[in-house]
């Protein structure tokens, strides 16, 4: 068993004659005796560190390391070894929020410098900490909304992801907020008429691009509908594709919103990753959770600080923009790594590389018999929907037997669409896309 | 000493590259976006080497403190000691992608499934969802399960949650969120609920009841049973916020106290690291009859059959985020539990618990304690007379930054005036808290020879006091060049 209590088993019992006490139990008296556990937890006898990378081996190896073809919200990306490296400063690692900002400023610039970052990709005026994930950061941004405008209404768009979706109607369920979702149209875009449609009494609405099916929206448009209609925009994006297409604040969107995930973290089966909202400035008051601020101290140095605190849980408690604490610092830190390191032309260059290898895969699959595009016509970024004349369970059952993992199957969630949505990133090489057509003209065949 | 340090912004050189991508290896195409969907500019990102970034955080790091530095008894945050192995765990699930099907992430799925039995084991409960990604994020799910347990018996006018004055910020910003209203009640003179105050305030309205057990004073609520009754009786239910879980591991668990819902910090009680604010996990657990309303999916395993994700949940709340969690976090707290075991988990509660009373024991005589009794995992002091020199809670934080220790939670619990929350964790040996303890009695001293010195405080930090109002007033949140 590992211990990692410093103190030995004699200075544990001086330490309780000191004050005044001769065993651990009598530490222990203001919990009634009915109360007490009478036996040793159920979880083992402890672990040495051999046995416990034993363990954990164990579990790994039931899982799949096959290529993948697969996005939907969390994206295969090259990491820049410096990323981990850096990471691994336990200066950072260790510490809590920082509260303290004297010992802390190491954290602090490291949070303005994420916030500068983010302004700059997304194109608006203010940026916040971060919070949990992309899902939670559209979640805040209904309710940022609605508090603007005073409104309880939201329109999203069915482009937005299933769990993108589920989460805000969580939270809008508690707020009393009525969702309103907007279908999309046959070319795998939202149907700008039936925006306008429902656009009565809303506060704004929540619009993805790339939307979950891979397609690019006519941001432009629906943006300025949306602000002739009355309400604010809340674009949710994807990051890497920034590095090619117009940003939120190009297209004049009140809020962007969007998982980090694809800017230097890994796919870790679903966390963490970052949820990243920024706003105009207007909206500032209106973000939820930490936000670094520079000001001076007494000698004129630059200095930063945690600002605006006024909106939050532990000044404001039941008043607060949020209830959010602990955030996604850490990840944060990795988007800001990736973002200094690639610089603009790398931006440029993986949006590129992911553009291109997902139409070079898109080309091959629409030579093979039994596979369709489904929106044909429709720009997208780096993945897309595929219709299949057989099964799609069981065509990616006979892809995984040929050494791949094919496109997410769009019944995944429930309901029987038969269809496939399909990436490919720059960590695909032409070889594994070749490969990956090679196995998809056998199996469907 | 005192220096300002560049931004990365101000290291960038115009043509700079600290990044390699792989030669594109199939044809490139033109116009694959319309052109009125493309961005012509650049990017007003740094451009440097990779030398410059190494250098850059390198050089940052060394402004900024963790508890590998040294002594963060920051209370209600148990910063203990984020053992190394626990770190390499994940790295074994990087390039797992969430959205597989299970039989190709059943080891994950598997590892996420022993994980929610070692927290009901741990706790009492009986079944854990591991999707929220903190504490309060954990509250939020929480008191959404309690919503619509009430909401599915038809129970509709129960909009209040009591939460006491003692309680952590999250608990009723959680509550709002949740689509509740709050009611505050008051601790007694014990700084434990009010049994009257409780009895008064619950009622056909009341939910639930949301409860730090050890409270925010660090005493055990020796009424926890008394409590769990007249909440349940008035027909609410009992909600656990396990920040303070550190003191009782192994020892009493919540499920066995009458707690419905329990929230755990992974990233305080089971050690891993808090990453400058996150990310953290907040695991919530829940007595049988509530599963039905835990987030979907839910991990289960038919008959011992494979694991798999079950999204077929008709009475759940719905998803809290994305995918399952954070999953990275809950690898490592997982493989704590392991290492340390049944005994071990013991033993490290018992030594918070020991390692408190040492601290709160020499501190007595120098500092007000508004509750002389013995705490649990953590303690709470106020300045006492230092007060009357002029000398204020914030002095004595800034002071012991200078003597090279990362100060306790101050001004918090509200209840206690200019508190001082002390939570030293079992990872800290005799010496450290010897150290420390000489280290607060030498600030007492000062306060009383000189307590201008203490005002001047830090001094031997890269920057001195910062001028928080400005920040607040004209709020500079960007690098403008």
């Amino acid at each position: 068993m590992k211990s990692y209590v410093p103190n030995t088993e004699s200075e544990r019992l001086e330490m309780l004659n000191v004050i005044g006490l001769s065993s651990m139990d009598e530490l222990f008296s203001d919990i009634p005796d009915a109360l007490k556990l009478d036996r040793d937890l159920n979880i083992g006898d402890g672990m040495s560190e051999a046995e416990l990378r034993r363990v954990f081996l164990e579990y790994a190896k039931k899982n799949s390391s096959l290529p993948i073809f697969r996005g939907a919200g969390a994206y295969r990306h090259y990491i820049p070894s410096v990323i981990p490296h850096l990471l691994s400063r336990s200066e950072f690692y260790t510490a809590y929020t920082p509260y303290q900002p004297e010992m802390s400023q190491g954290m602090l610039q490291s949070i303005f410098e994420y916030q500068t970052l983010m302004c700059r990709l997304t194109g608006l005026d203010v940026s916040n900490a971060s919070v949990y994930d992309g899902a939670t950061a559209a979640a805040e941004a209904t309710l940022m909304m609605r508090d603007a405008k005073r409104k309880a209404k939201i329109l999203l768009s069915l482009g937005l992801a299933p769990d993108v979706r589920a989460t805000i109607k969580t939270y809008a369920h508690a707020a009393k907020i009525e969702i309103v979702e907007i279908p999309l149209d046959n070319t795998g875009r939202t149907d700008i008429e039936a925006l306008r449609e429902n656009a009565n009494g809303f506060a704004g609405a929540i619009i993805a691009n790339p939307n979950f099916y891979g397609n690019l929206e006519d941001m432009t448009l629906l943006t300025n509908t949306v602000h002739e209609l009355g309400g604010l925009m809340t674009s949710y994006v994807n990051p890497i594709s920034i590095g090619l297409i117009k940003r939120p604040g190009d297209y004049g969107a009140d809020i962007a919103v969007g998982d980090a995930q694809p800017l230097g973290m890994p796919l870790m089966f679903g966390g963490p990753y970052c949820g990243f909202m920024c706003a105009t400035q207007k909206l500032i008051r209106n973000l939820p959770g930490r936000i670094a601020g520079q000001t001076c101290d007494k000698d004129g140095n630059r200095v930063f600080v945690l600002t605006l605190q006024a909106r939050e849980q532990h000044i404001r408690r039941e008043k607060a923009s949020s209830n959010i604490c602990s955030n996604q610092m850490l990840c944060a830190i990795m988007a800001s790594m990736y973002l200094s390191v690639m610089g603009p032309s790398g931006m440029r260059e993986v949006a590129n590389q992911n553009l291109q290898k997902a139409h070079y895969l898109a080309e091959g699959l629409s030579q093979i018999k039994g596979i369709k595009l489904r929106y044909e016509n429709t720009p997208f970024f780096n993945e897309f929907v595929i219709d299949l004349d057989k099964d799609v369970i069981a065509v990616n059952a006979a892809l995984k037997a040929k050494g791949y993992v094919g496109g997410l199957r769009l019944n995944y969630y429930g309901g029987n669409d038969n269809g496939m949505l399909i990436c490919a990133t720059e960590m695909n090489t032409r070889e594994e896309i070749d490969g990956l057509l090679a196995a998809l003209e056998e199996v469907m065949r | 000493m005192r220096s300002e340090y560049k931004l990365i912004f101000e290291r960038s050189h115009a043509g700079r590259k600290g990044y390699d991508l792989p030669k594109l290896d199939v044809p490139e195409l033109d116009s694959l976006i319309p052109s009125d969907m493309q961005r012509t500019e650049d990017l007003k990102l740094p451009e440097i080497a990779e030398i410059d970034l190494v250098r850059h955080y390198t050089n940052l790091s060394r402004r900024n403190f963790g508890v590998d530095n040294g002594f963060y008894p920051l209370g209600s945050c148990t910063m203990k000691y984020n053992p190394k192995i626990n770190e390499e765990m994940p790295a074994l699930f990087s390039d797992l992608h969430p959205l597989l099907d299970g039989d190709m992430a059943q080891g994950a799925l598997e590892l996420m499934l022993d994980m929610d039995k070692a927290l009901c084991e741990i706790t009492g409960m009986d079944k854990f969802t591991l999707q929220p990604a903190a504490g309060a994020h954990g509250e939020y799910t929480g008191l959404m399960i309690i919503k619509a347990y009430h909401e599915m018996r038809q129970d509709t006018a129960r909009n209040v949650i009591i939460v006491p004055d003692a309680a952590h910020g999250t608990n009723p910003a959680s509550a709002v969120m949740a689509g509740f209203k709050t009611r505050e009640i008051k601790s007694n003179p014990d700084g434990g609920v009010d049994l009257d105050a409780l009895r008064a305030a619950v009622g056909p309205d009341v939910a639930g009841l949301m409860l730090t057990n050890p409270s925010t004073l660090g005493l055990f609520e020796t009424n926890i049973k008394e409590i769990a009754n007249i909440v349940h009786e008035a027909g609410g239910l009992l909600y656990y916020d396990g920040a303070n879980l550190n003191a009782i591991m192994g020892i009493a668990r919540p499920g066995d106290m009458g707690f419905d819902v329990v929230h755990l910090n992974l990233h305080k009680t089971f050690s891993t690291p808090h990453g400058g604010g996150g990310p953290g996990s907040g695991p919530v657990g829940v007595k049988k009859e509530l599963i039905p309303y835990l987030p979907y999916p839910v991990v289960m395993s038919h008959h011992n059959g494979p694991a798999v994700l079950d999204y077929d949940r008709p009475l759940s709340i719905g998803k809290v985020k994305n995918f399952f969690g954070n999953f990275g976090v809950i690898v490592k707290a997982y493989a704590y539990i392991l290492s340390l075991g049944g005994k071990g988990l013991r033993e490290a509660s018992e030594n918070a618990v020991l390692n408190a009373n040492y601290v709160f024991h020499h501190l007595k005589g120098i500092y007000g304690v508004p509750h002389d009794r013995i705490c649990m995992h953590e303690c709470v002091i106020e300045p006492g007379e230092l007060l009357s020199l002029g000398v204020h809670t914030t002095d004595i934080a800034k002071a012991l930054i200078d003597r090279g220790y990362h100060p306790m939670t101050i001004y918090f619990p509200l209840i206690v005036h200019e508190a001082m929350m002390i939570e030293p964790t079992e990872s800290e040996s005799r010496e450290t808290l010897d150290e420390f303890i000489a280290a607060m009695r030498d600030i007492a001293r000062v306060a009383k020879e000189n307590p201008e010195a203490l005002h001047e405080a830090p001094v031997n930090t890269p920057v001195g006091r910062p001028d928080e109002v400005m920040a607040a007033r004209k709020p500079i949140v960007k690098y403008e060049d």
